[in-house]
């Protein structure tokens, strides 16, 4: 008889907090295409809540990176748990095991569910995972995409993200422009070569289509002509020498950049998928006798402190500097915001599709040819950086 | 009865006399499995010399040598412990560890957050990240001695154990090389030999298996691990501290494993926790197509030097010849299962 | 009467609920080949494994050249001059012939190499190993660096008993060695047995094979029930009063079970 009535409770307790959280869901929803309508505003998520209908319940955020050891990550996960921490957020750290897990990320969405928390932020590995994720929108979790938009993009509630095209296309003009005309013999150190990963094509070919050269498919790696002229800055003749996967770590980016140095010597602009894979590539650029900055050109994408350092040391000539301390700790606020009745944030990117935490361009040598995102000293980069 | 083996045994003489070649090269691989890998090494290279005139370019070579440092000297660490018939999953992981915990204890200002114990002088720090994998080696050897767990689940787990312990201890903090004392960079740094760039990092690589491979010639613990790996039972009776042996293999694998991380810090120019995670199955690799038997019991250390070199001519030679990784990762898995496929041909020699 | 070079009383070994050895009594005299028969699950193996080492009793005492002793592993049943040559013949089939006989107990070398550097008398193994199988009349093994995997079974045995007899033991224990091989090889081992004993070494064999243990032994000892049922001779006992001592279809009398040297 106690057992029973026990089992009661706690069903009608489960019953009711899902109605709840459904009925909240389709109020953020509501809220979403409501200020869609609205003049789109670039201010951050509004941390003033109405706490009046929820105050005891906390509420639960799960956070799904894709590793728990590169720096980028490791920034998001220290912004989130600040914030987390300022507003009395239920914050759950997860990820998956290395590039690649899918199935670690969707066990980690799954888990989410399973607990009923209010929303998820996530760093989607890939396509693979899009089930996992509208099953938890169905369960009524709000799920935050954050730094790799979905494709298509209502996969998610809300994308926080930075514009990894634009990020590539920045480094680009600039590469194109300091050439000034010279003949470019380019170097381009990603993740995968075999694998479509948006921030991966979207870095390495905004890279391209920033120095003016024709990229057919967005979604292939290999797209381009591997030989041909630019058309940014002063314009000139190019040449791809390789496409290296290096997992986007140290140890890659030495490796990778030894086997392009070993098919063409005379690489001259290096494309590095991020400061870590930068600092390997210089490595190998060194022992191969390379004056970096006089020789070749080092550009890369992240914008973490030893990254910006770099930058300064003139070891990295530019970097599209992102915000991923910016990304989590809003996230976790928007989420925070919509499960205590609060509105959804609106989009603010160049396409509409996403919430920009913003790019800006560090170099100590700014170039006219950049237009894609805003430039600022190593300096400036050094006071904003993560990590 | 007796005329009847006798005759049988000169049938099989005939048939001896018949397969002379083949019989011969199978009895010599059986001697030296090392030789079958050493042929595919040479003809990898030579044929990947003709496809590309690049490829065979003293600088190239000298590259590819100093790209099996560290994959290299994990694999013998791995082949230690396959010659008793193990296997070890948690190798990158140690290793990382190790690293981790080397840099963060040299190097004050990042790591002062993270541990009270750091700005060391960088030669007592690498000796504790040294003795630090050797520890976690052991542990791996002790939960497999002491409780009798299989290999592959203690090292699967301590894999997960090690990565975890990095990540909580050191915050996944990246040491750049600029941060740390030049000491700790200093395998990284060489000289150069002709055409060639010799690295420190490469010398203490071959120094190690010059090591291992004269201790397991020439001691008793080197018969031992081979009884060992061969048949642990038969090995037991006749004396041998089966226990012992086995625990002694996996702290001297962790040694190991400490002493690549300070090569890996010297070729990456950093400390990172962000290494390639498959490390482990990289080493496995290249001490399988070296042609050590994961039966354990045979093979010769040096055939997993081969063997990463192997591996990392093909990726070489692939890359130059503009091959997607994709399809460098499906000859790898070729030659590995081809590995095997000898490794089981010369086993079936017969006097 | 002479005394036993090794004896023992009242032997028990459990394996979880089965009883191996139920009280078995052991004696063994110096310079005779005393074979051990007994139908299966009497309780033979486990009864030669406790004197070789490999397992210890439950209960009961045994002695060797009348000091009682207790063995922990093989190496202190070696200690005191117990070599076994183990039905599966404990080798190590990829190492090779010489390293085989001196596993476990390797020669190094003299001086700093050897001391400091622990390094092996690869070189002195492998004469004495040669000398051991030429004293032992072993001539078909020509190379002692062959590996043990490449020889055939009567080849492996032999190596099996030359290192059992290479260092200056006192008693060998056979288990089964005959098992595997075909009559022209189990004729060689028979001859080995012979030439072990004539070398003064004292031999026990564990065999099924009756024509052989009527061909080798001085003395028979009958395993029933992990007990000793008796102990007869080949002239005091027939062939079929051996088999039927052994099914249980002849009893033997307390006072007749334990027989005195030969």
């Amino acid at each position: 008889m106690k057992g029973n009535s026990m089992k009661t409770t706690l069903f009608t307790s489960r019953f009711r907090k899902s109605r709840f959280v459904s009925s909240l869901a389709a109020a953020g929803a509501a809220a979403l295409i409501l200020s869609g309508c609205s003049a789109a505003t670039s201010e951050a998520p509004s941390s003033s809540a109405e706490s009046g209908t929820v105050a005891e319940e906390t509420v639960a955020v799960s956070l799904i990176l894709k590793n728990l050891t590169n720096p980028f990550f490791v920034a998001m996960e220290a912004g989130a748990r600040a914030k987390a921490l300022e507003i009395g957020v239920d914050l759950t750290v997860g990820a998956s095991k290395e590039e690649g897990d899918d199935q670690g990320q969707i066990d980690l969405i799954e888990a989410a569910i399973a607990q009923g928390q209010a929303g998820i932020l996530i760093t989607p590995m890939s396509s693979n995972i899009y089930a996992a994720i509208t099953k938890a929108r169905e369960a009524g979790l709000f799920v935050i995409a954050l730094d790799s938009p979905t494709d298509p993009a209502d996969i998610v509630s809300s994308t926080f993200a930075t514009d990894n095209c634009a990020a590539g296309e920045a480094i680009g003009q600039w590469a194109a422009g300091k050439l000034d005309g010279k003949k470019a013999v380019i170097a381009q150190l990603v993740i995968f070569d075999d694998r479509a990963v948006p921030v991966d094509y979207c870095r390495a070919n905004g890279f391209l289509m920033g120095m003016g050269i024709d990229v057919p498919t967005l979604e292939e790696m290999d797209s381009a002509a591997s030989s041909g002229s630019y058309t940014s800055g002063t314009g000139g003749d190019y040449e791809i020498i390789c496409l290296e996967a290096t997992g986007a770590n140290e140890e890659g980016g030495r490796s990778g950049m030894e086997r392009c140095l070993a098919a063409n010597p005379d690489i001259n602009v290096v494309y590095t998928i991020n400061e870590p894979t930068a600092f390997g590539a210089n490595v190998a650029l060194k022992a191969a006798g390379k004056v970096i900055g006089e020789d070749v050109l080092v550009v890369s994408v992240d914008g973490g402190l030893a990254g910006v350092k770099a930058v300064q040391d003139g070891q990295i000539q530019a970097t599209s500097q992102q915000y991923p301390l910016r990304m989590a700790s809003y996230g976790v606020q928007a989420i925070y915001d919509i499960a205590t009745g609060g509105a959804a944030p609106a989009n603010t990117s160049a396409n509409g599709q996403f919430f920009d935490t913003g790019v800006t361009l560090c170099t100590d040598e700014t170039q006219d040819a950049v237009v894609a995102a805003p430039q600022e000293d190593s300096a400036y980069c050094i006071e904003n950086a993560w990590g | 009865m007796s005329e009847k083996s006798s005759s049988k045994d000169a049938v099989g003489k005939e048939f001896e006399l018949r397969l002379t070649p083949m019989r011969r090269i199978q009895k010599t691989l059986y001697r030296y499995p090392w030789l079958s890998s050493l042929a595919v090494l040479i003809s990898v290279v030579l044929a990947f010399g003709l496809v590309n005139e690049r490829f065979l370019l003293p600088s190239t070579i000298s590259l590819m040598v100093q790209q099996t440092v560290i994959v290299g000297s994990l694999a013998l660490a791995q082949s230690l412990i396959i010659l008793t018939a193990g296997i070890d999953l948690s190798i990158g992981s140690i290793m990382i560890f190790g690293q981790m915990v080397m840099a963060n204890m040299a190097v004050f200002a990042v790591a002062s957050n993270v541990t009270p114990f750091a700005g060391q002088n960088p030669y007592l720090a690498i000796i504790v990240g040294i003795l630090a994998a050797a520890a976690a080696g052991s542990l791996n050897g002790f939960l497999i001695v002491r409780f009798g767990l299989p290999p592959f689940i203690v090292t699967l787990g301590t894999w997960s154990v090690f990565m975890g312990l990095a990540l909580i201890f050191f915050k996944a903090r990246t040491i750049q090389g600029p941060e740390m004392p030049e000491v700790m960079l200093s395998l990284g740094e060489g000289f150069s030999v002709g055409p060639f760039f010799v690295t420190f990092g490469l010398l203490v690589m071959f120094a190690l298996y010059f090591a291992v491979a004269w201790v397991l010639r020439n001691t008793a613990w080197g018969r031992h691990l081979y009884a060992v790996g061969d048949d642990p039972i038969a090995a037991k009776l006749t004396g041998i501290n089966t226990n012992r042996v086995l625990f002694s293999v996996y702290l001297v694998a962790g040694l190991i494993m400490g002493i690549t991380a300070l090569i890996t810090i010297g070729r990456v120019g950093s400390a990172s926790p962000n290494v390639d995670p498959m490390l482990n199955l990289q080493s496995i690799t290249a001490a399988v197509i070296g042609g050590i038997s994961l039966f354990g019991g045979r093979g010769a250390v040096v055939g997993a030097l081969i063997g990463s070199m192997i591996v990392v001519a093909v990726e070489m030679g692939l890359s130059l010849a503009g091959v997607d990784q994709a399809y460098r990762t499906v000859a790898i898995g070729v030659l590995v299962i081809a590995a095997v496929g000898i490794d089981q041909w010369i086993r079936k020699v017969k006097v | 009467m002479m005394e036993p070079i090794v004896k023992a009383r009242g032997l028990v070994k459990r394996f979880g609920t089965v009883t191996a050895l139920n009280g078995a009594d052991f004696d063994l005299y110096p310079g005779e080949v005393l074979a051990v028969i007994g139908d299966n699950g009497a309780g033979k193996s486990s009864l030669i494994k406790c004197f070789a080492g490999a397992h210890s009793a439950d209960d009961g005492s045994m002695w060797v050249n009348g000091e009682e002793v207790t063995f922990a592993s093989t190496h202190s049943a070696r200690d005191h001059g117990i070599e076994t040559v183990f039905q599966t013949l404990a080798v190590s089939p990829a190492l090779d012939i010489a390293s085989n006989m001196f596993l476990g107990r390797e020669l190094r070398k003299k001086g700093f190499m050897g001391t400091v550097l622990r390094q092996l008398d690869k070189k002195g193994m492998r004469l004495q190993a040669a000398e051991q199988l030429k004293s032992l009349g072993i001539s078909t093994l020509q190379d002692i660096t062959q590996a043990v995997e490449t020889l055939s079974g009567g080849q492996r045995q032999a190596v099996a008993v030359a290192r059992a007899a290479a260092f200056g033991s006192q008693v060998i224990i056979l288990d089964e060695p005959t098992a595997a091989l075909g009559v022209r090889e189990s004729g060689k081992v028979l001859d080995l047995i012979k030439d072990l004993k004539n070398r003064g070494l004292t031999v026990v064999l564990i065999s099924h094979n009756m024509p052989q243990v009527y061909e080798v032994a001085d003395r028979i000892h009958v395993q029933r029930l992990g007990k000793r049922a008796a102990v007869v001779t080949p002239k005091s006992a027939s062939m079929n009063d051996a088999v039927g001592i052994m099914t249980g279809a002849i009893d033997v009398p307390e006072s007749e079970q334990q027989l005195s040297p030969v």
